[in-house]
């Protein structure tokens, strides 16, 4: 298969990489990873006029931890380097459990975060996880910087809020509470290694004491876009993680997810399957045990 | 020099071209080609490096999975034009004229194939793995190759191929 034809631009800067956008009068698209875009075009779902490729921009293939916790994941960090990230994995529980089941190892070795946050599928994983964890994307465009909270960036299936001209450049994810041990989790089911999403949970708590000081839930593959489960996030808040508060926000949250039923399964079964994930995760997180792939683990921050 | 252009010249229309040199197997290779071009495509139609298989053309099988910088890659998701200035290693790389990889020797040892559809694929990833990892578990193995499919052999061989080449490039086999 071959995509339709287009122009091609390898930019060295990114005000270059934006110039060129500008002249795209929205017929342009940013390259990254290519891990979805490839096989859009490809498949001549998306046929745009020219190509932006960001790879030259070398300066966005970083993540960094700062001293208070934020994280920020550069447009050019690929999944498979957050992967194999000892820093990410000691600080951050839920990115930690939600990398290695990004597709499969291949793709991961060129998909981005950033890229996959932009692409904005209704089954992709990143997305709930930047949503549990209250992240936003940090867009560049020609009038400079601005920051849009993950949940007012993803709009609806491969929708977001980019305007066509802004290079979505970083996404960060903010500090934990003062004082907060955080813990997560992600799960995600699929047929096989590299299907998308049947469904899938993703959950970060902060716990000052065996108080929760934040918490934050949302599910992938059960709607037309990241669902935020915030009624179960509310409802947990302030609270003692017990067996009675983890099952009102399994309830709270499977209440939101909105499947149809398709090859994938019922609507009932994947709405079963949140219920059942939520449940898992703050269970593992109540009562850590040893973890397993994809599983939670207590990490202290 | 080769072109692919002619080939996939459907129109009239000004057709881009770009010429772009790539290091394919230790040897510089350049090539003037349209940027809608995939990697796959220049490696086996313009290089003739056929030993990169084209299955699902969907990124879902790893059949023509290559080292891209030393990173396993699908190779129908790239652009040939990306790959300008890089390094790409194809399964024809692996051996030299006189031996076999590890990888590739474990393959025959082991019994690691039946069609053999795969199986470029798949030493690819598993040669990335142990470049990496080289002592994985079988765990670890199948984790590794997770992103490539076999059809025929229910992976039990490919596993077992991959880790008697762990053991021989650890010098145990």
């Amino acid at each position: 298969m071959y995509p339709a034809r287009f122009r091609y631009e390898a930019p060295r800067t990114l005000e270059e990489a934006i110039e060129l956008l500008h002249e795209g009068q929205g017929e342009a698209k940013v390259l990254a990873g290519g891990q979805s875009l490839v096989p859009l075009l490809k498949l001549r779902f998306a046929a745009p006029e020219l190509l932006v490729d960001i790879n030259n921009l070398t300066d966005l293939g970083y993540h960094r931890i700062e001293a208070d916790g934020t994280i920020r994941v550069g447009a050019l960090r690929r999944h498979g380097e957050l992967e194999r990230a000892a820093d990410l994995s000691a600080a951050q529980p839920t990115m930690a459990a939600a990398a290695p089941l990004i597709a499969d190892p291949v793709v991961r070795s060129r998909g981005t975060l950033v890229g996959s946050l932009c692409h904005a599928d209704p089954q992709g994983d990143w997305a709930a996880v930047a949503t549990a964890l209250g992240g936003y994307v940090v867009a560049h465009g020609p009038k400079g910087r601005r920051q849009i909270p993950v949940t007012e960036f993803v709009t609806g299936p491969f929708q977001n809020t980019l305007a066509y001209d802004e290079v979505a450049v970083e996404a960060v994810m903010p500090p934990p509470t003062q004082g907060a041990v955080v813990h997560g989790g992600f799960l995600k089911l699929e047929r096989r290694v590299g299907d998308f999403a049947t469904a899938g949970a993703a959950i970060s708590i902060e716990l000052v004491g065996d108080r929760v000081a934040r918490a934050g839930i949302a599910l992938t593959g059960v709607g037309s876009r990241t669902l935020h489960a915030a009624e179960a996030e509310e409802a947990l808040t302030g609270g003692v993680l017990d067996g009675r508060a983890i099952e009102h926000a399994a309830d709270l949250a499977a209440g939101i997810a909105e499947p149809s039923s398709d090859h994938r399964g019922s609507a009932d079964y994947k709405r079963h399957v949140v219920h059942t994930f939520v449940s898992r995760i703050l269970t593992r997180i109540a009562q850590p045990g040893p973890g397993r792939p994809g599983e939670p683990e207590r990490t202290a921050a | 020099m080769t072109s692919l252009f002619e080939e996939i010249t459907e129109t009239d229309e000004e057709v881009p071209v770009r010429r772009v040199t790539i290091t394919v197997n230790g040897r510089k290779r350049t090539a003037d080609i349209e940027p809608r071009l995939l990697l796959a495509h220049l490696l086996r139609q313009g290089l003739k490096l056929t030993g990169t298989h084209t299955g699902c053309d969907t990124t879902n099988c790893g059949a023509c999975t290559v080292l891209f910088d030393g990173q396993p890659i699908k190779s129908c998701t790239m652009l040939a034009v990306q790959a300008d200035g890089h390094e790409v290693t194809t399964v024809e790389g692996l051996a030299s004229s006189e031996q076999l990889s590890p990888v590739q020797e474990g393959f025959k040892e082991e019994h690691g194939l039946q069609c053999g559809f795969c199986t470029p694929g798949m030493m690819v990833a598993a040669t990335a793995l142990l470049a990496e990892n080289p002592d994985p578990t079988e765990d670890e193995v199948r984790f590794a190759l997770s992103g490539n499919l076999c059809r025929c052999t229910g992976y039990q061989n490919i596993v077992k191929a991959v880790l008697w080449a762990a053991r021989r490039t650890r010098g145990e086999a």
